[in-house]
């Protein structure tokens, strides 16, 4: 092989480099990247914040139901019943979707990061319709979100 | 817990920003008193794990939760038990009753003798020594610091060994995908499933649902601490000849039943 060829082949190679990466700047900054439409919650602040729950909100789950399930230690409102009750998305018939609809707030972010989430299979995946209308928005008490809290500032650390 | 060096505790109020988030922390861990809050940004404030949260106190090992049914007292045909079980907790049958649910059922006894019958509920009895713990491969069945045998579904595979393992066939699989489960009672396919006692009762203090509906008609279910001998329950098991079903299995069950 000539000392030419191989020194056209280079060329090609890195043109074909510059321009993928410049594809991918303009395309992120055309705005093609996709990203998940989560749905807003009820009540107004979470136990943590965003990036935080983003991060820790499967540590914080999973340390819950240990308490719950063996120690017996509770709180009132509950805890992955608190982040349904307050994360539910409405159906638009007075109801509220479950997990089937990709509209489902978990869904929302699942569904992006192609991660399988199975808490459904046995807890419900929407509120329990309340017969009192009052109280299906009602806060989740302070007990409940205290000790999400002090796990999340522990994970965040 | 590189923390735990430092001498001031949860409430020294020392002003860093170390021991403000340290105060929430240890609140948390020791269960203490003192309630401390803590702003991570604006509108997000933490609180410190207060006090009079009786609910968060765990199952107490000094208590054994048990059951006494008083078969005199229970009325053939009734199964207000049952129905209140199936509401309390979301259960009903699937229209296929060699796989339906088995929380608790009815049971009806005849002396082929005298042709007398009694009809009395059978449920988890809670054993002392829980054959269907010892059998589970997982750790999913388990008995509770207060006596209450659970299924952890977290952990369950669904082998079924605790189903074959239990005396009393208080235990059933869920053969079917279920939707819109009891927030307080998460049962789902693949995993065994039994009488809880209405453990999300019990820690708020609540009787089972069970002994509920059944003090409305005829009365015939007790429910309190085993352990404790001044309890109502414990005077009466005292008092009275009472017994355990198939008490010669040694697995000390924790529902006792009276005039069988």
């Amino acid at each position: 092989m000539s000392e030419r060829s191989s020194l056209e082949r280079l060329i090609v190679v890195v043109s074909l480099l510059v321009m993928t990466v410049l594809a991918g700047i303009i395309g992120a900054h055309a705005g093609e990247v996709p990203l998940p439409t989560v749905p807003k919650a009820t009540a107004g602040s979470c136990v943590a914040p965003p990036d935080v729950m983003r991060r820790s909100h499967m540590s914080m789950l999973q340390h819950g139901r240990d308490l719950s399930v063996r120690q017996g230690e509770r709180v009132e409102g509950g805890r992955l019943t608190g982040c349904i009750d307050c994360h539910a998305v409405s159906d638009g018939k007075g109801g509220h979707e479950t997990v089937s609809s990709p509209q489902h707030f978990c869904r929302a972010c699942h569904d992006y990061a192609a991660v399988k989430v199975d808490c459904f299979e046995c807890h419900a995946s929407r509120p329990e319709p309340k017969v009192k209308a009052s109280d299906a928005t009602s806060e989740v008490p302070a007990s409940a979100l205290a000790a999400l809290a002090d796990y999340a500032e522990e994970v965040a650390r | 817990m590189t923390e735990g060096s430092q001498s001031c505790g949860g409430s020294c109020g020392c002003g860093s920003e170390a021991g403000k988030v340290d105060e929430g922390r240890r609140g948390f861990l020791a269960g203490a008193v003192a309630t401390g809050a803590t702003a991570l940004a604006p509108g997000v404030t933490l609180f410190a794990y207060g006090t009079a949260e009786a609910e968060a106190a765990g199952a107490d090992p000094k208590k054994r939760w048990g059951m006494l049914v008083d078969v005199s007292k229970c009325v053939d045909g009734c199964t207000g038990c049952v129905t209140a079980c199936q509401t309390e907790n979301g259960w009903k049958t699937t229209g296929k009753p060699a796989t339906d649910p088995q929380w608790i059922r009815k049971v009806t006894l005849r002396d082929p003798k005298s042709g007398a019958t009694r009809s009395a509920p059978v449920m988890c009895q809670h054993c002392a020594e829980p054959p269907c713990a010892d059998v589970c491969p997982t750790g999913a069945s388990f008995k509770r610091a207060d006596g209450i045998v659970l299924v952890d579904r977290h952990r369950c595979i669904g082998c079924r060994y605790c189903m074959m393992a239990c005396p009393y066939k208080a235990r059933s699989f869920v053969h079917e995908a279920l939707e819109d489960q009891k927030p307080h009672a998460p049962r789902g396919m693949g995993t065994v499933e039994g009488c809880t006692l209405c453990v999300h009762r019990v820690d708020k203090g609540v009787a089972p649902a069970c002994v509920e509906a059944c003090a409305k008609s005829g009365g015939a279910i007790m429910f309190g601490d085993i352990a404790d001998p001044k309890s109502e329950i414990s005077k009466v098991i005292a008092t009275y000849a009472t017994m355990q079903i198939r008490g010669d299995l040694g697995v000390d069950p924790g529902v006792r039943y009276r005039n069988l």
